[in-house]
C-alpha cells in the first residue's frame, strides 16, 4: 500500500498569493509545497516572438466567458511573469466602498492606513520603487503632455522594475529577458526555495476533499508541457493547511468542484466578481499635431510614432481619483501598451461607412498601418461586481481550445447600468483630453466580440465582515472550511481604480499572521517574522503593532 | 512578380481564404485570384499566412476546418437566397460572394446575439492574427521575410540577436504636474 504524501502547507498557485504565503511559511519553519499548474520558466526561456509555442503563450492564459473575458499568467510566478508591474497603492476611499451590498465591502479592520504597513512590507520586498521623467516612455510622456495640456495632471507610477535593466522592448508579456521586471521570480520565490519549499510545476490542482483527522487531501493532475490540453495521472498530497491562491478566475472553480467532498461553500464563493473596471481605449495619433500642439519630438525627426517603444503603463491619470465624488464615478486612466494579436482585434474605426465593421474591414487595416502611433489608454472604473461563475468545467477552470493559452470558462457578467455609465464617462474623457486641438482620433475597444475582458480579476472569494456577501472572513479563511486560506486576488472585495497586484500582495502580507497562528493550532512548528526576501528588516517592524489583532480567534 | 496559378484551389482552402480575407483583405495574388476580393492594396491575411496558421494544430481550430467551410458554405447560400443573389456555381458558395456581401454575413456571424458567435469569433481572431502577429512563424524571421503585416504596421526589427531594445524612449523631461495629493510611495492618497 503507498500512503499519500503528507505536508504541513499546501499552497495551490505560485502567483502573488501563493508566492508569499509560500515563502512566510517556509522560512518560519513549515513543509510547504506549492502546486503550478503552468511551466517554470526561467530568463532564457523568455523569447521576443509572437509563435504560438514560444513563452508568450506558453506562459500566459486567456479564458473567454459569456461578457467577459479573462487574461493572466499560467506559469510558476504567475501574473508577474507577464504583467506589467506597475505597482500603486489603491486609494483611501476605495477602503470605503459599499458597492452593491449597502455597507462597507472590506472588513471593518481594513482601511488604507492598516493596510500601509503591510504595502511597505511588499514595497520593501519586490522592490517597488517610484519612476521619474527620464524612466517614462514616449507613450507615457504623450499621455502626460495631453493630460497637461487639458489642465490635468498626470504621475509616473511607482513600478516593480529596475530601470537601470530595462531596455523598454514592451515584450513585458513574454517575461522579462533582462531580468528588469522584478517578477515574483526574482525576490519571493527563490526566498521559498531557499527556505526548503517545493514548488511543482505542471501540477494542476482539481479539488480538495477533507480527511477525518480535519486534515485536507488536494487532488491533481500532471499537465503536458507543451500541449496543455493533455493531462496525465496525478496524484494527491495531505496537508494541515490549504492556502488557495490560483488567482480569482481559478481559484472559486476549485472550490465549486470540490463542494461535494469539502461540504457547502459560503454563498459568495464564485459572485461577486470583478474585472477592476477594466476598459481600454485606443487612440490613432496625428503626428503633426503631437509636435505642433504638444512641442514633442523624439529629436530624430519623429515627435511620437513610438507605440512599440517602452515597458507598459508608466504615466497615469489620477484626477478624478477623488474620495469627494460619488461612487461609480471614480476612475484612473492610464497609459499602457498591449501587443499586436491581443492588443488590436478590439480597437475599432471612428470612420466605419454604414456596412462596414468597426473591427475588421479595409478601414481597419488601414488603422493598423499606423500603429506605431497608436497609444492605448486604459481605464480602471469602479464596476458592481457583475460576474458570476457557473457550474466548473470538467477540469481546471476552462476547456482548453488551444494548445497552450485560449480556452472557454464559466465566467458570466452582464454589466449593469452603473458599469456602463462609469466607461462611457471615462470613453468620453479620454476623448475630450486627447482629440482636442485634433491631436488623435479615439475609439473604445469594442465589448460585443467577446464581451468586456480583464487582466485584473478581482473578488470572487472576497473577505468581508458580512457571511452573506463574503466568503473569507477578515484573516482570508473560508467560511466554515477552518485551515483553508485564500489569499490571491480572489481575496480583495471589488474593484480599487487603479492596478491591483499592490492591494492583492499586501493583503496577502496581512493574511501571514493569521495563517501562521492556524498552523501552529494544527501543531505545525512554525513561527511569523521572517524579513524581506532579501533580509531587509526596516518594514518588518512596521506590523509588529498590527499583529495581535491578526492572530486572534 | 508574374501571376502564378491557385497553389491551392481546394473548396476548403478558398472558402477560409475568403474569410480571412475579409478579417484583412488583400490585394489578389494573381488576375482570377478568386479567394482574396482585392478589396485593399498589399498582403492581406491570405498573403499574410492565414491558412498556413489555421492549418497548424496548435490553434486548436484545426480538426474543425471542414466544419468551418461546410457551414460557411451553408450560411452563404442562405444569405444570397435571402438577398436573391444568384451564385457563380463554380465556386464555393461564400467565395462567390462579393467582398461587401462577405463582410455583411461575417458582421452578422460575429454579432452578439448570433447563436454561432462564439465559433466565427476564434476564426476571426486567427486570421487576424496571422496578419498582426504571424503567430505561425518566429516574429524575427517574419520579418526578416518581409512578412506583409508587420511590416505594413512598421514593426521595428529587432537587434542581431533576435532582441529588441530601444536605447531611445523618453522624452526625458516633465510633461505635467503631479496630482497634488501623492505620497510619498508614488501612489494616489
Ligand atoms: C498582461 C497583464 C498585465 C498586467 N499588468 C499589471 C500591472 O501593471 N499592475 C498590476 O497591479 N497588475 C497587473 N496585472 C494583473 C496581475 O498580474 C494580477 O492581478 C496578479 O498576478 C494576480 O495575482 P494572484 O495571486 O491573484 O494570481 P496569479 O498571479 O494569477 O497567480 C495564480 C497562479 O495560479 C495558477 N493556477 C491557476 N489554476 C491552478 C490550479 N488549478 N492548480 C495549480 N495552479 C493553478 C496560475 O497558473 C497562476 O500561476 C497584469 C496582468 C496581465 C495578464
Amino acid at each position: 500500500m503507498t500512503s499519500t504524501e503528507r505536508t504541513d502547507v499546501l499552497v495551490v498557485g505560485s502567483g502573488f498569493g501563493g508566492a508569499i504565503a509560500a515563502y512566510h511559511l517556509a522560512a518560519g519553519g513549515a513543509r510547504v509545497v506549492v502546486l503550478e499548474r503552468g511551466p517554470w520558466l526561467g530568463t532564457q526561456d523568455f523569447e521576443h516572438d509572437f509563435k504560438l509555442g514560444s513563452s508568450y503563450t506558453r506562459a500566459f492564459d486567456f479564458v473567454v466567458g459569456d461578457g467577459m473575458s479573462v487574461l493572466g499568467g499560467n506559469c510558476v510566478g504567475g501574473g508577474s511573469v507577464v504583467y506589467f508591474a506597475a505597482m500603486p497603492r489603491a486609494p483611501r476611499f476605495i477602503f470605503e466602498r459599499h458597492g452593491t451590498i449597502g455597507r462597507r465591502m472590506w472588513p471593518a479592520s481594513v482601511t488604507r492606513d492598516t493596510l500601509d504597513p503591510w504595502y511597505d512590507r511588499v514595497a520593501e520586498s519586490i522592490p517597488v520603487t517610484t519612476q521619474d521623467w527620464n524612466d517614462v516612455t514616449y507613450a507615457g510622456g504623450l499621455w502626460a503632455a495631453a493630460c497637461d495640456h487639458s489642465g490635468r495632471t498626470a504621475n509616473p507610477v511607482p513600478v516593480a522594475i529596475d530601470n537601470t535593466k530595462c531596455v523598454n522592448c514592451n515584450w513585458m508579456m513574454a517575461g522579462c529577458r533582462f531580468d528588469a521586471k522584478r517578477s515574483l521570480l526574482t525576490n519571493y520565490l527563490p526566498a521559498a526555495l531557499a527556505h526548503g519549499a517545493q514548488i511543482r510545476p505542471l501540477h494542476e490542482v482539481q479539488q480538495i476533499a477533507r480527511n477525518d483527522d480535519g486534515s485536507y487531501r488536494v487532488h491533481y493532475d500532471l499537465i503536458d508541457e507543451e500541449d496543455y490540453r493533455i493531462r496525465y495521472d496525478g496524484g494527491a498530497i495531505d496537508a494541515k493547511i490549504v492556502v488557495l491562491a490560483a488567482g480569482a478566475g481559478a481559484t472559486p472553480v476549485i472550490l465549486q468542484r470540490s463542494e461535494a467532498t469539502l461540504g457547502a461553500m459560503p454563498h459568495a464563493v464564485g459572485r461577486y466578481f470583478s474585472g477592476n473596471g477594466e476598459r481600454l481605449n485606443t487612440a490613432v495619433l496625428n503626428e503633426d499635431r503631437v509636435r505642433e500642439v504638444l512641442g514633442l519630438s523624439r529629436g530624430d525627426g519623429l515627435a511620437y510614432a513610438a507605440n512599440q517603444i517602452g515597458k507598459g503603463p508608466t504615466v497615469a491619470n489620477w484626477d478624478r481619483l477623488d474620495g469627494s465624488l460619488p461612487e461609480f464615478t471614480r476612475y484612473s486612466l492610464e497609459q499602457l501598451y498591449f501587443p499586436p494579436g491581443l492588443g488590436t482585434i478590439l480597437a475599432q474605426v471612428a470612420d466605419a461607412a454604414p456596412g462596414e465593421s468597426t473591427w475588421f474591414g479595409v478601414k481597419k487595416k488601414e488603422m493598423l498601418r499606423r500603429w506605431q502611433s497608436w497609444l492605448i489608454i486604459f481605464q480602471m472604473i469602479e464596476d458592481a461586481n457583475e460576474g458570476v461563475f457557473g457550474p466548473p468545467p470538467a477540469k481546471g477552470n476552462a476547456d482548453r481550445v488551444s494548445q497552450q493559452m485560449l480556452g472557454i470558462g464559466r465566467l458570466k457578467y452582464d454589466p449593469v447600468e452603473s458599469t456602463l455609465r462609469a466607461w462611457a464617462m471615462a470613453d468620453a474623457e479620454v476623448k475630450e483630453i486627447l482629440e482636442r486641438d485634433g491631436l488623435a482620433t479615439v475609439t473604445a475597444w469594442t465589448n460585443d466580440v467577446i464581451g468586456a475582458y480583464t487582466v485584473h480579476p478581482l473578488a470572487s472569494c472576497r473577505i468581508g465582515d458580512d457571511p452573506a456577501t463574503s466568503a473569507l472572513d477578515d484573516r482570508n479563511e473560508l467560511r466554515g472550511h477552518p485551515g483553508i486560506f485564500v489569499t490571491d486576488g480572489s481575496a480583495v472585495p471589488g474593484a480599487l481604480t487603479v492596478n491591483p497586484a499592490m492591494t492583492i500582495a499586501a493583503l496577502a502580507e496581512r493574511a501571514i499572521p493569521g495563517i501562521v497562528r492556524a498552523a501552529q493550532e494544527r501543531g505545525v512548528d512554525v513561527t511569523y517574522g521572517a524579513p524581506a526576501p532579501d533580509g531587509g528588516i526596516s518594514a518588518r517592524r512596521g506590523v509588529a503593532d498590527l499583529l495581535p489583532s491578526l492572530t486572534r480567534r | 512578380m508574374p501571376p502564378r496559378a491557385p497553389a491551392d484551389d481546394n473548396p476548403r482552402t478558398t472558402t477560409l481564404e475568403a474569410f480571412a480575407d475579409t478579417i484583412v483583405p488583400g490585394e489578389k495574388r494573381y488576375p482570377d485570384d478568386v479567394a482574396v476580393a482585392g478589396a485593399a492594396e498589399g498582403g492581406g491575411a491570405v498573403q499574410a499566412g492565414a491558412i498556413e496558421l489555421l492549418e497548424w494544430n496548435a490553434t486548436g481550430v484545426t480538426e474543425g476546418l471542414d466544419d468551418y467551410a461546410r457551414m460557411l458554405s451553408d450560411h452563404a447560400r442562405d444569405y444570397a437566397a435571402e438577398h436573391g443573389l444568384t451564385l457563380d456555381e463554380s465556386l464555393p458558395p461564400f467565395v462567390a460572394l462579393s467582398f461587401e456581401h462577405r463582410t455583411a454575413l461575417v458582421r452578422r456571424l460575429t454579432a452578439p446575439d448570433h447563436p454561432e458567435k462564439p465559433f466565427w469569433v476564434l476564426l476571426t481572431l486567427f486570421s487576424n492574427m496571422a496578419y498582426d502577429s504571424a503567430a505561425h512563424m518566429s516574429t524575427a524571421e517574419a520579418i526578416a521575410a518581409g512578412h506583409p503585416g508587420l511590416l505594413a504596421m512598421g514593426v521595428a526589427r529587432p537587434d542581431e540577436d533576435g532582441l529588441w531594445r530601444f536605447p531611445a524612449h523618453s522624452y526625458g523631461r516633465p510633461l505635467a504636474r503631479l496630482h497634488p495629493d501623492t505620497t510619498p510611495s508614488g501612489s494616489p492618497a
